[in-house]
């Protein structure tokens, strides 16, 4: 699955030598990502996975122009992520929904379309769609501490899906969520993520989380944070991945080698710390 | 959001009010007619009637005429010269809460703005309001702006907003900086511009901490007002009657109680104000989190 092509508009995001050291006053520079090389093709789903600390988050911020990188380059099919940003071209959802307390469901998700100036008949049409597809056509209406934890971040998603981007990130979306509720979020995302046909980069701390989403899992190193691993699950299509698959023999199998390689890296763990 | 039901608001003002009245009364009943002085100090005020009229005297007091018998009931005069002193204090009330938004959003977006500004804003607070004030009077006269001519109202307004402006700034300062970078990222990533992010972000999010704000500043405003007045000598407005009126106390002891009154009657009104505008910016008053 990894193009070394040239051709980097047929990738959803190319990342080539990525490093991002911060300054730290009075202490070592923190070196958060090194040496990163990464390719996402159009529509698969690919998540991160690998110890606090190793730049998960870090690496996201930079493919969503939240910030720059120190050395290397990224491409965001086959632009700049400050021209994806302008133009668009993805979507986000981080660990803490961030939705604007002031705004009922329906409008919080209509705010990536109104700053788009999108009409407002569309607007509508849209919200529709949006909160059918998160489960939520009864919410409209609710303002965000009238929801739980699980509807909030449903809401997030939804707004992360409002333009139709071919590429979602996402930062821990279920973090904070109870394991029934996540596992059903994790069947949606997939059914979402199918019907959307958006490519995905997923940071998250599950293991079955990854095994189940995924079609490629990235393992990365604590500081400095490297990729030392990518496992291939492809338990097939996005669309088939529903509760069954979570007592399917090759989810097990996915579970115990990404196990294996992120322990990999754990183990390398005390090593690391000791060269600090 | 609080939860637990507080008083209304206006059932709270009554009692108040009836509070007041019993500790004055009460105190009438027990107090010693001539006061209580320690030496030369008095530490008790007098219980006498000129100096402590019953309530009911100042009540009836206002529904005999102002000064002779063909003169409009006392209620009628001060009711118009405190409808007048609302409107200064409104007038500066809305300008010192336009130059303070405008101060706090150039603040906001600039450093270099911020900390050009801020000392100032600050140092303009220590400036004593009985000094400037006749100062102001004395430059507005100066003053030739086309056709408008400076008026004295206008320089009560003038310190009205000098004192208004302060709060309003300073809360609207640390309001728009509020949202937290989960939400300023946010808007980053949707490509907001900056004019989006203050209208989308900044400030729904200042609004809790507008509105004290304005409270603040409409009492400030009330009382600059009020302050102003005496130290200009506009006439007209509830600050001079408070000093004639006591002046002429030893003859008509309810008299001076009357625009007094009045000028909590133009506090209780700014505070009603500023609650109908919280009241009406409700949903901005929302938690992020049901837990
Ligand atoms: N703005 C910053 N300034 C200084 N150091 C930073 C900054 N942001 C991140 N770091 C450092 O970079 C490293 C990687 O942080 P990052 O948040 O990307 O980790 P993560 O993999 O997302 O961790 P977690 O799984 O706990 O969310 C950490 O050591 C962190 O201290
Ligand atoms: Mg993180």
């Amino acid at each position: 699955m990894t193009t070394t092509s040239s051709d980097s508009a047929a990738t959803a995001v190319s990342v080539r030598g990525l490093r991002r050291v911060f300054p730290v006053r009075g202490r070592p520079d923190v070196v958060a990502l090194d040496g990163i090389d990464l390719d996402v093709a159009p529509g698969e789903f690919v998540s991160l996975i690998g110890p606090s600390g190793c730049g998960k988050s870090t690496l996201m911020r930079l493919v969503a122009d939240l910030d720059d990188p120190t050395t290397g380059t990224i491409a965001v099919f086959g632009k700049t992520p400050r021209r994806a940003r302008l133009d668009h071209d993805f979507g986000v959802a981080f660990q803490q929904s961030a939705l604007l307390p002031w705004r009922t469901v329906s409008r919080n998700i209509a705010l990536p379309l109104e700053l788009a100036k999108v009409d407002s008949g569309e607007v509508k049409r849209r919200i529709g769609e949006l909160l059918d597809m998160v489960g939520l056509s009864q919410f409209g209406d609710h303002y965000p501490d009238q929801l739980s934890g699980g509807m909030q971040q449903r809401v997030a998603i939804a707004r992360s899906l409002a333009e139709r981007p071919k590429l979602l990130l996402m930062d821990e979306p279920f973090g904070a969520l109870d394991e029934m509720t996540r596992e059903r979020m994790q069947t949606e995302l997939a059914r979402i993520a199918g019907e959307s046909g958006a490519a995905v980069i997923l940071v998250t701390h599950s293991i079955p989380e990854a095994a189940f989403l995924s079609d490629r899992v990235v393992v990365m190193s604590p500081r400095p944070g490297r990729i030392v691993d990518v496992v291939d699950v492809g338990l097939g299509d996005q669309k088939e991945r529903t509760e069954d698959l979570r007592e399917a023999s090759g989810f097990f199998e996915a579970v115990k080698r990404i196990r294996e390689a992120l322990h990999g890296v754990e183990g390398a763990a005390p090593k690391a710390a000791e060269q600090r | 959001m609080t939860r637990g039901r507080r008083l209304h608001p206006a059932l709270s003002g009554v009692l108040g009010i009836l509070v007041l009245v019993l500790l004055w009364e009460g105190y009438k009943l027990i107090g010693p007619e001539k006061g209580w002085l320690v030496g030369k100090t008095r530490v008790l005020p007098r219980a006498s009637d000129l100096a402590m009229p019953h309530v009911s005297t100042m009540i009836s007091r206002l529904f005999e005429p102002t000064v002779g018998a063909s003169t409009p009931p006392l209620w009628q005069t001060v009711l118009k010269a405190a409808i007048k002193s609302l409107g200064i204090a409104g007038v500066g009330w809305a300008v010192g809460t336009i130059i303070g938004l405008t101060l706090a959003m150039l603040m906001q977006r600039f450093v270099t703005a911020r900390s050009a500004i801020l000392p100032w804003v600050v140092l303009s607070q220590t400036v004593p309001l009985i000094a400037i004030a006749p100062l102001v009077r004395r430059w507005g006269a100066q003053l030739h702006l086309g056709s408008l001519q400076w008026h004295d109202w206008m320089s009560v307004s003038f310190i009205a907003s000098y004192l208004a402006f302060f709060p309003v700034a300073i809360g609207a300062l640390r309001g728009l900086a509020s949202p937290a970078a989960a939400h300023t990222d946010l808007m980053r990533v949707y490509g907001a511009s900056n004019w989006q992010v203050l209208r989308s972000l900044r400030f729904p999010a200042a609004v809790p901490y507008l509105l004290p704000a304005l409270r603040l500043g409409a009492a400030s405003a009330v009382i600059g007002t009020v302050v102003a007045e005496v130290s200009i000598g506009l006439r007209g407005g509830i600050g001079r009657m408070i000093i004639e009126y006591a002046q002429a106390a030893s003859a008509d002891p309810a008299k001076p109680w009357a625009p007094i009154g009045a000028a909590v009657l133009i506090g209780l009104v700014a505070a009603s104000v500023v609650g109908l505008l919280g009241w009406c910016l409700r949903d901005y008053q929302r938690g992020e989190n049901n837990a």
